[in-house]
């Protein structure tokens, strides 16, 4: 009997216990070395200090980047939530072959090495890359992509545009296909249909795509490490020149900390809101 | 003058027919059932009209004016769906409303429609409330009214009652009724329930595998079906063969019973005749009079089923629960009916 109400804490535990030891403990210490004084030659000195919050607020030199980092991942965010809604409404009505095939294609990104594929943007984005030779030829001046935020950001949308393209496929499978007829036997052309069914009831797909999309954007390291290079700093990026270069692990470390809460309260923010808005029209969510 | 024409309206799915040429009219204010089991066509025929489902061959029309040619979202038609098919993410008042900010009805004149269907359906009040928070018949109804809102010249109705329970679904039964005899629409609704067909409509068409098998009125089908698949599938049936005729008397296994008028024509061997299970009594024995045995008898609140083992076969009783003879299961009894309760068969 005793066992059996243990066991699901049994199966658990090694969950848990990897939880706690790679991701509970690293925080910790993360968070802890933030508030330690660092010496240039004697390194991290025990005791407690904000000199590190203090030096970032106080720098204009960190808040560009914080500015940089989340105009960033506002635009990518926007991008892909534009971009994957369409994607997977064009997807959910596609036949089944080719449904298949183009899904496979969406998902694509997130088959390959961020940094391999990052380096083929590179590539493309070059002075003398196919892109700005395509848009020569279009008659169009080369555009600077590379250690620009525009090469960031087409980079960031491509990787980044299926986590919303799952998420609101998700949300149109549940819809009821009856309800696309109501509405075209209530007079709705094809642009009413989507703007006035579709659109709405895919809204909280879109909203949970676009939460994971900032998340993940504001946070991304190699791509704007790649193509933003060592000049255009995103907060990912300073903190790992503080910790490698600089060897300053404190500062490092209170940047990451600042970009956590900011992450969080971002998150917590948007599912409080979902929530309060969609609580009255959806069922828990689904229908 | 007919309102709605199909004529020869088929849908071809590879080789097979799932609607084959069926030609139909229904006069104005008329309300007409498309019946039959599932996968006879009738759904299809409703899509067909609504345009949701593009049809092999054939031609519908609306008042003289062909109705395949215009898209579905065209052709301001009241469909009300079987799921009802609401939009989960607007106010009854807003889903009510949708056809008519669909046509750019002013605001002040949309407000008054809504608030006049809504009436007319009893749903005052309810007009701020969201789909899931409504029961079923509500929602139904909420249906039903975004659907008349648009002054449809005609109204489908997909299986509109199969969702609901049976005490709630007699109710509407007696509302869909009302309103649309208030209303005065042409309505076609497509079902599988005989109950619901024979109880609302002004005709019913049977159809089975595309066709039309009958198409009269509920009395009349249910009285003189004219086929036995008809005769089957509205109501129960007692189907018995006719051996042979002499000397004006059909023999039906050991009855030899008198050739009644009606049957006059149709009487000789081979043919099928039908009694309905309620024209069947318990009688004294005699010579027209079936011999037989008591194999189950259910109480249905209202009437007794019993099914009885005798030489023709199974037969099947429905009495009244009205005080008269009840006979236990395994107890003999005699059977008997009015010639002219024997109805042809084709």
């Amino acid at each position: 009997m005793r066992s059996r109400r243990l066991a699901p804490y049994w199966l658990s535990a090694p969950a848990l216990l990897v939880y706690a030891a790679f991701l509970v403990v690293p925080m910790g210490a993360i968070a802890l070395i933030s508030f330690q004084h660092f010496e240039f030659y004697g390194g991290i000195q025990p005791g407690f200090t904000l000199k590190n919050y203090a030096e970032v607020f106080g720098d204009g030199y960190y808040w560009e980047i914080f500015g940089r980092t989340f105009w960033i991942a506002l635009v990518v965010t926007a991008a892909c939530a534009i971009l994957g809604t369409f994607e997977a409404i064009v997807l959910n009505r596609m036949e089944n072959p080719w449904k298949g095939l183009f899904l496979m294609i969406v998902l694509g990104p997130l088959l390959i090495s961020v940094v391999v594929r990052t380096l083929g943007w590179a590539l493309l984005f070059g002075s003398t890359g196919l892109v700005n030779k395509g848009l020569a030829l279009l008659g169009i001046d080369p555009v600077q992509f590379m250690y620009a935020n525009i090469g960031v950001i087409v980079a960031l949308t491509h990787v980044l545009v299926p986590f919303v393209v799952i998420s609101v496929w998700a949300s149109l499978q549940r819809i009821d296909p009856a309800v696309e007829r109501a509405a075209v036997s209530l007079g709705a052309g094809r642009a009413a249909v989507l703007r006035r069914v579709i659109v709405p009831l895919a809204m909280p797909g879109i909203l949970s795509g676009s939460v994971i999309v900032f998340a993940l954007a504001a946070s991304a390291f190699a791509t704007p490490a790649i193509i933003g290079g060592r000049r255009l700093k995103v907060i990912a990026t300073a903190a790992y020149d503080e910790f490698l270069n600089t060897l300053n692990w404190p500062l490092g470390a209170s940047l990451a900390v600042l970009l956590l809460i900011v992450n969080i309260v971002v998150l917590q923010a948007s599912n409080r809101m979902m929530e309060r808005r969609y609580k009255a029209v959806f069922n828990e969510g689904g229908t | 003058m007919a309102h709605l024409v199909l004529d020869r309206l088929t849908k071809r799915y590879a080789d097979t027919a799932a609607v084959d040429q069926i030609s139909l009219a229904i006069a104005p204010g008329e309300f007409v059932s498309l019946l039959g089991p599932s996968g006879c066509g009738k759904t299809t025929t409703l899509q067909m009209i609504a345009g949701f489902v593009e049809p092999t061959g054939g031609a519908v029309t609306l008042d003289g004016r062909d109705l395949l040619g215009v898209p579905a979202a065209k052709r301001g038609l009241g469909v009300v769906f079987q799921n009802y098919a609401l939009f989960p993410h607007l106010t009854v008042a807003e889903n009510v409303a949708f056809g008519l900010d669909m046509r750019k009805v002013p605001h002040a004149e949309s407000r008054q429609r809504v608030d006049d269907v809504l009436a007319l359906v009893g749903l005052v009040g309810m007009a701020g409330r969201y789909p899931v928070q409504m029961s079923g018949g509500q929602q139904q109804r909420v249906a039903l009214a975004r659907a008349l809102v648009v002054r449809p010249a005609l109204l489908l109705l997909d299986e509109p009652l199969s969702n609901l329970d049976a005490k709630l679904r007699e109710e509407m039964q007696i509302e869909l009724r009302r309103i649309q005899r208030a209303t005065g629409i042409t309505t076609l609704m497509v079902t599988h329930d005989q109950a619901e067909a024979l109880a609302l409509s002004d005709r019913v068409v049977v159809m089975q595998a595309g066709r039309i098998e009958q198409d009269a009125a509920p009395h009349e089908a249910y009285e003189h079906p004219a086929s036995g698949f008809v005769c089957d599938f509205l109501g129960k049936a007692n189907l018995f063969t006719v051996e042979g005729v002499d000397d004006a008397r059909m023999a039906i296994g050991p009855l030899r019973i008198a050739v009644p008028e009606s049957l006059a024509s149709h009487a000789r061997a081979g043919a099928r005749v039908l009694v309905r299970p309620e024209k069947i009594a318990f009688g004294p024995p005699g010579e027209d009079h079936l011999s037989a045995v008591v194999k189950s008898r259910v109480f249905q609140g209202n009437h007794w089923l019993y099914q009885l083992d005798t030489p023709l076969g199974g037969v099947l009783v429905i009495r009244q629960n009205d005080g008269g003879l009840r006979p236990d299961e395994g107890e003999a009894v005699h059977l008997c009916w009015r010639a002219q309760d024997m109805r042809a068969v084709p």
